[in-house]
């Protein structure tokens, strides 16, 4: 196949690629816009195919085989609780892969007579190192939120300077290798010190901030990528890698303003570490007292009100309770009560993740309600049901200047006439941090596991 | 076409797509935002073009070959697996036959 129209057909995947971002901003035609990506993707993987030609075509498809059905096997058995630790995998590899090409084209480039070209040997050493990190940091990310690797923030004296130390190893063999030094063993060293790196920048990073880490490596493996797209001289990693490139550093950066919190705070603040003991002081801890009700007592509240809004956080996910809510819901919906869900964008363990395990529970998107839509709706709301949410529905966030999390926007169901709090036991939730929200006199609690209550809830709204 | 001149190409492109992808993404509401982070980490499995043109280069050494191999598992499991995680999640948002209400309300 020429030059030419090999490019030309590039930028088809191209087009394809940018039409499968274009049709995200719609749910409705989201998955179409997915299947215009995955085409996009196949044409450009034909194209290839053709341009290599006879070479190894064998090997190129055992190694395919073989890595694709891995994939296709992870991703179809996943549960959608874990697919924030699936997409930090097949990110990883991502990575690796990039890591992986930069090597080989190395050891291509240097026996070639003359020195390789700067801007192809600047491709090489940055998409190694940028891709070595990214493997080896995804991989901890996905140990972390597997719990493979314990998920509390693993700090020790002189990190910062040891991780420091590290990435200016990898740093420094790679200028030299850019400046002419034409010694393979200078990349070994910038990929080595740069897996050493990734897995220890992501050590000390808390679980629950661990979305906002992989959507930084999201989007360093397309930065990867694109630079590997300049030492092949190919435009479709250019652009694409590029396209990934900018809109994971700007999600990452929408991730970090909804919790308030710089990226370089949730990087290195080993947050949730630090936390637990912040919060307390901010009224007197004398006579705060704290509301339980009974489920038929709750039950009787629902059914009866005219708007009733379910705040979900994690803790549902983790009892699997999205169906038993979405029963309740629509036990609720047939007595004639408006149901809707409120989502923080931090919810879950991914931006929007609670989106997708509600979406699994058959919950139609309309009722699904972002925080600048379901804020001015409190105040006109009968029962805010907060089921296994802490921190975003914390007011201290508001009030608090003490609170760690002082600043970060947060869901006002306080502003409701009765708030209904679903949760364990009065112990702090992922964070560690104080909530005064279950002091509140509006406020009643719901002890017991999550799903259990629900269920529970759903037999006395049915039976009223 | 002269080494630089493609060069100059391919940063011109480089510095177009920071900008497109910036442009696109800013239109994806929050609902979407896990899918929007797999369906990009399908896109960036574009990278297996690079494996296979690597693992696909005549006479190469036997080094090459093994990292080929490998670049050419990890990246399709790359692509094969974001696009399907994906389609999974998308299929599931759904805005629903709304419940039939009751004549007259």
């Amino acid at each position: 196949m020429s030059y030419n129209l090999s490019n030309l057909l590039y930028l088809v995947t191209i087009v394809a690629f940018v039409l499968a971002l274009r049709f995200l901003s719609n749910p409705a035609h989201a998955r179409r816009g997915n299947q215009i990506g995955a085409a996009g993707m196949l044409l450009a993987i034909v194209v290839t195919w053709i341009k290599v030609g006879s070479t190894s075509w064998w090997a190129i498809a055992i190694a395919m085989l073989i890595g694709g059905s891995f994939g296709a096997v992870a991703a179809r058995k996943v549960r959608m609780t874990a697919m924030p630790q699936m997409v930090a995998l097949f990110n990883g590899v991502g990575g690796g892969a990039a890591a992986l090409i930069a090597l080989a084209e190395l050891h291509r480039v240097l026996p070639l007579p003359g020195a390789p070209k700067v801007d192809i040997s600047l491709g090489i050493v940055l998409s190694a190192l940028i891709g070595a990190i990214s493997f080896a940091g995804s991989m901890v990310a996905f140990g972390k939120l597997q719990e493979l690797v314990s998920g509390r923030p693993i700090t020790y004296a002189g990190q910062q300077f040891v991780n420091g130390a590290l990435f200016v190893a990898a740093l420094g063999c790679a200028v030299a290798l850019v400046a002419g030094v034409q010694d393979e063993w200078l990349l070994w060293v910038t990929i080595g010190a740069s897996l050493l790196f990734g897995v220890l920048f992501v050590l000390p990073i808390g679980g629950a901030d661990m979305p906002v880490v992989i959507s930084l490596l999201n989007a360093f493996t397309g930065l990867a990528v694109a630079l590997g797209g300049f030492e092949l001289e190919n435009n479709v990693l250019i652009v694409s890698g590029m396209l990934v490139g900018a809109s994971g550093t700007l999600l990452t950066l929408m991730m970090g303003r909804a919790m308030n919190r710089s990226i370089a705070n949730v990087l290195f603040g080993a947050f949730g570490k630090v936390a637990v003991t912040a919060g307390g002081a901010a009224d007197g801890d004398g006579d705060r007292s704290v509301r339980s009700a009974s489920a038929e007592d709750v039950a009787v509240m629902l059914a009866y009100a005219n708007k009733v809004v379910f705040v979900p956080g994690y803790g549902l996910a983790v009892a699997q309770a999205q169906h038993d809510v979405r029963q309740l819901a629509d036990l609720l919906e047939e007595k004639g009560v408006e149901v809707s869900y409120a989502i923080h964008p931090v919810a879950g363990r991914m931006p929007g993740h609670m989106n997708v395990l509600l979406a699994e529970a058959n919950v139609p998107y309309p009722q699904l309600k972002e925080m600048e839509e379901a804020n001015p709706e409190f105040s006109r709301t009968d029962v805010a049901v907060v089921v296994g949410a802490n921190d975003v529905v914390n007011p201290d966030a508001r009030s608090n200047q003490g609170s760690p999390i002082y600043g970060m926007p947060i869901l006002n169901v306080d502003e409701a006439q009765t708030v209904v709090v679903l949760k364990r036991s009065m112990n702090p939730g992922f964070a560690g941090i104080e909530n005064p929200l279950f002091y509140n006199p509006k406020t009643v609690m719901l002890f017991g596991d999550a799903k259990e209550s629900i269920t529970k809830l759903a037999a006395d709204v049915k039976s009223l | 076409m002269s080494h630089n001149t493609l060069l100059v190409f391919e940063v011109t492109i480089l510095v177009l797509a920071i900008f497109l992808g910036i442009e696109v993404i800013s239109k994806v509401p929050t609902l979407l935002h896990t899918p929007l982070m797999s369906g990009t980490n399908a896109i960036h499995g574009v990278v297996i073009v690079g494996a296979m043109i690597v693992l696909g280069q005549p006479g190469k050494s036997a080094f090459t070959w093994v990292v080929g191999f490998a670049a050419v598992v990890l990246a399709s499991a790359n692509v094969v697996g974001g696009f399907v995680v994906t389609d999974r999640m998308l299929e599931m948002f759904k805005s629903r036959e709304r419940p039939k209400k009751q004549d007259g309300e």
